[in-house]
């Protein structure tokens, strides 16, 4: 029984991990790239947010892409990587873990800005992306 | 038996069982289950951060030289930029390296290297000799077919890839 005890206790261990989220939420992150694009929170902006996400840019190979051609037409929906994996909804209404691991959120505008944009993204443009995406309902 | 104790023997008996399925998922699974199973590795950064865009592919289908290149060139990683923090990039190049398929450390290794020239350090899995051997039946078309993309999605027809399971009575190519 101590055997078993000490397994379930390994088992429920892994699944509060599981949803142990980063200590971030989309609020604190928003606040954190507007203080570092030197504007005050109530001037990050949904619609410029929604127009990073949409905007069509010209590929490496001639196609055109932008946020949507991964993560689809509408963040409430999964999307699919280009070798077909499951990637889960950007809108925290659709998968309530996103935007709470502020590492988790550097890494992924650094690898999609330079892959759509062909360059970093701003904090503004990262608050105000947060910004739109955190409103979808 | 009061509500505690309940708990404990309902948490426990799930544990147990999700330990079994886990952990047990074909009883040669475990060390090197034979030509076609796997080794199964857990490498949490692996798993993780590989597997966020593509099936985490095993280290044995790739030798040390190879992995190398990869993990060297994730800022241009087959078009997309994958660029991890310098930290977990070495981390994930030492568990490749330790289990690559020149390793010793497995039988699907051993076959992979079989067929690999001294000096080479293919990029892709799907250029090595012994995968193209195998394959050598799958039409070029089919690849390409829209729910397979391509040779990158090992699992749209090894169903249990997740597993590391690429036996063949369990290929089914989607239409």
């Amino acid at each position: 029984m101590i055997k078993h005890i000490g397994k379930s206790g390994l088992v429920a261990l892994g699944m509060i991990s599981a949803v142990a989220w980063g200590a971030d939420t989309p609020a604190s992150l928003m606040a954190h790239y507007a203080k570092t694009a030197g504007i005050p929170l109530s001037a990050l902006s949904a619609t410029r947010g929604e127009a990073l996400y949409r905007t069509e840019h010209s590929g490496r190979n001639g196609q055109n892409i932008s946020c949507a051609s991964c993560h689809t037409a509408s963040p409430k929906q999964a999307g699919q990587t280009r070798v077909g994996k499951r990637i889960e909804p950007l809108a925290p209404a659709a998968h309530p873990e996103r935007f709470t691991d502020a590492a988790k959120v550097e890494k992924w505008f650094r690898r999609n800005c330079q892959d759509v944009l062909q360059r970093e993204c701003s904090a503004q443009e990262k608050g105000d992306f947060i910004a739109w995406l955190n409103q979808v309902k | 038996m009061n509500y505690v104790l309940r708990g404990i023997s309902v948490m426990a008996a799930v544990g147990t069982f999700s330990l079994l399925a886990f952990s047990l998922p074909s009883g040669e699974a475990h060390g090197d289950g034979g030509d076609n199973v796997l080794p199964k590795l857990t490498h949490k950064n692996w798993q993780q951060e590989c597997a966020s865009c593509h099936l985490a592919y095993a280290p044995s289908f790739l030798p040390k030289a190879s992995w190398r290149r990869v993990m060297g060139g994730l800022e241009q990683h087959f078009g997309e930029n994958a660029s991890l923090d310098p930290a977990t990039q070495a981390d994930i190049l030492r568990f490749l390296e330790a289990n690559a398929a020149d390793s010793g450390n497995s039988r699907m290794g051993n076959k992979v290297m079989q067929r690999m020239g001294a000096n080479e350090a293919p990029m892709r899995i799907s250029e090595t000799r012994w995968f193209v051997r195998k394959h050598d039946e799958v039409p070029r078309a089919t690849w390409s077919r829209k729910a397979i993309g391509s040779a990158a999605n090992c699992a749209a027809c090894h169903r249990q890839a997740e597993q590391g399971k690429f036996d063949e009575h369990d290929v089914r190519i989607p239409k």
